[in-house]
């Protein structure tokens, strides 16, 4: 089970707790939690499911490096992190 | 007359109301988030407004309640693309257009005839509709699927874009969409096929063979008298154009000063002879001319223009004024416009005067007024 933590400034929008989900991708993962959460996937997922271009996600800290499938391998127990780029405005 | 107005600006969405004898703001939402657009829909009185969070994305949100209370509905979002699809490059940026929802660019109700129909211009050039007040929205794909909607390019933005939508009030199935950079395009048929509009533009920015291509052509907005629909104005990127044939052809109107460069364009709700642009210097520097602003009316179909300065700063105004951001009520009296500086006027006689509404906004995208059709 992955650890998925969101960014404090997604919380006014749309509240996305942090959640523990199974999956072997990130794909994976962070379809499990839009599951319960449809709504928060506009908000870090553009309409071709893609990381948004102004976001960012690491599993264990370390930054992904597969923003449009999220093909990026998720080990048991890693923590996910969902935050803003520092871009975008 | 309207006593009721919409301003999106890129730090929230302002509501100004005529109280006593001045105009004031009565409310603010989304305070500090970027809001493109708003749209009042005069058959069930909803407000839409578009936001464009930095991170987050494109989101809309609709009020039921005359902007008290919101709430988030559907956006419009493209299909996910044919596996077999191979994208043109367009012919400007050298690469292909994007095939993902970049900005709200243009928001009209469908006609009396159709409740519940929203239509969607957006960045990068697709056109969506509604059939549920917002709810959800499909893409249209009869014009995202034309051939040459491949050819369209970015003026301005990277991509391009549909940033007007007028829908015929005697024939809701008869739509126009205006295009930066693509022209003018047509239906008959509620969007099931598509014409492109008529000659008679030309843009200056392309070399000599191109100039008079209705695909290249950079309106930068497309207004429709309601009285006369046939009747059309565009401040296009090259100058002012009309139509009196439903865009069947367009006219040039030359010697405009002191410009004829510009964003906005407001045409009189009953007489298409009167037209409302805001001129500024062509077109890398983008301010007023001599930095006084002022408000261009025709009110003989273009062949002659008054320059409207009462009211409105004649020194050291750097203000330029955004496609959507200049709107007149249904009485054709009442006008309104923001600026990129966030200043705002309004006019109770055609535009003889004007009313400084503040000069503090944030820069100004859109101004509505509420209108009863």
């Amino acid at each position: 089970m992955a650890t998925v933590r969101f960014t404090q400034n997604i919380q006014r929008h749309v509240p996305c707790p942090t959640r523990e989900i199974d999956g072997a991708t990130l794909r994976e993962v962070l379809d499990g939690y839009f599951l319960g959460n449809h709504r928060a996937r506009g908000y870090v997922l553009d309409d071709q499911g893609r990381l948004r271009q102004h976001m960012a996600a690491f599993i264990n800290g370390n930054q992904i490096s597969d923003r449009d499938e999220l093909g990026d391998e998720v080990p048991d127990d890693a923590i996910v992190d969902v935050v803003q780029a520092l871009s975008g405005g | 007359m309207g006593t009721r107005c919409h301003v999106a600006t890129r730090k929230g969405l302002f509501t100004i109301e005529r109280a006593g004898t001045g105009w004031s703001i009565a409310r603010v939402n989304f305070a500090g988030d970027n809001c493109t657009l708003v749209m009042h829909d005069p058959r069930t009185g909803n407000l839409f407004a578009a936001l464009n969070h930095g991170h987050f994305g494109v989101k809309m949100h609709r009020s039921s309640d005359q902007g008290r209370t919101w709430q988030e509905i559907g956006t419009p979002a493209y299909p996910e693309k044919p596996a077999d699809y191979v994208p043109k490059q367009t012919p400007s940026e050298g690469r292909p257009v994007e095939w993902s929802l970049k900005l709200v660019w243009a928001l009209s109700p469908g006609g009396l005839d159709e409740p519940g129909v929203i239509w969607c211009g957006t960045l990068p050039g697709g056109l969506f509709r509604s059939d549920d007040n917002g709810d959800s929205w499909i893409l249209n794909r009869p014009l995202w699927d034309e051939p040459l909607r491949e050819e369209w390019f970015g003026g301005g933005a990277e991509q391009p874009g549909i940033h007007s939508v007028c829908v015929d009030p005697r024939n809701s199935k008869h739509v126009l969409v205006g295009i930066s950079c693509g022209g003018v395009w047509r239906t008959r048929d509620g969007g099931r096929t598509w014409v492109q509009g008529g000659p008679g533009m030309r843009a200056e920015f392309m070399p000599p063979e191109r100039q008079f291509d209705p695909n290249v052509q950079d309106p930068h907005i497309l207004v429709q008298c309601r009285a006369r629909p046939d009747a059309l104005w565009v401040q296009h990127h090259n100058g002012i154009f009309k139509s009196t044939d439903a865009a069947e052809s367009w006219t040039e109107i030359m010697d405009v000063q002191p410009s004829a460069f510009g964003f906005a364009v407001a045409v009189h709700p009953s007489n298409p002879d009167v037209a409302w642009f805001v001129p500024a210097i062509k077109d890398e520097k983008r301010y007023p001319v001599n930095a006084r602003v002022v408000v261009n009316r025709t009110r003989d179909g273009g062949k002659t223009f008054e320059v409207l300065t009462r009211g409105l700063p004649q020194e050291h105004a750097y203000d330029i004024v955004y496609r959507h951001a200049l709107d007149v009520d249904e009485s054709g009296s009442r006008l309104a416009f923001g600026s990129t500086t966030g200043s705002m006027w309004i006019s109770d006689n055609g535009g003889d005067g004007w009313e400084t509404v503040s000069a503090n906004l944030p820069p100004i995208y859109a101004v509505r007024f509420e209108k009863e059709h």
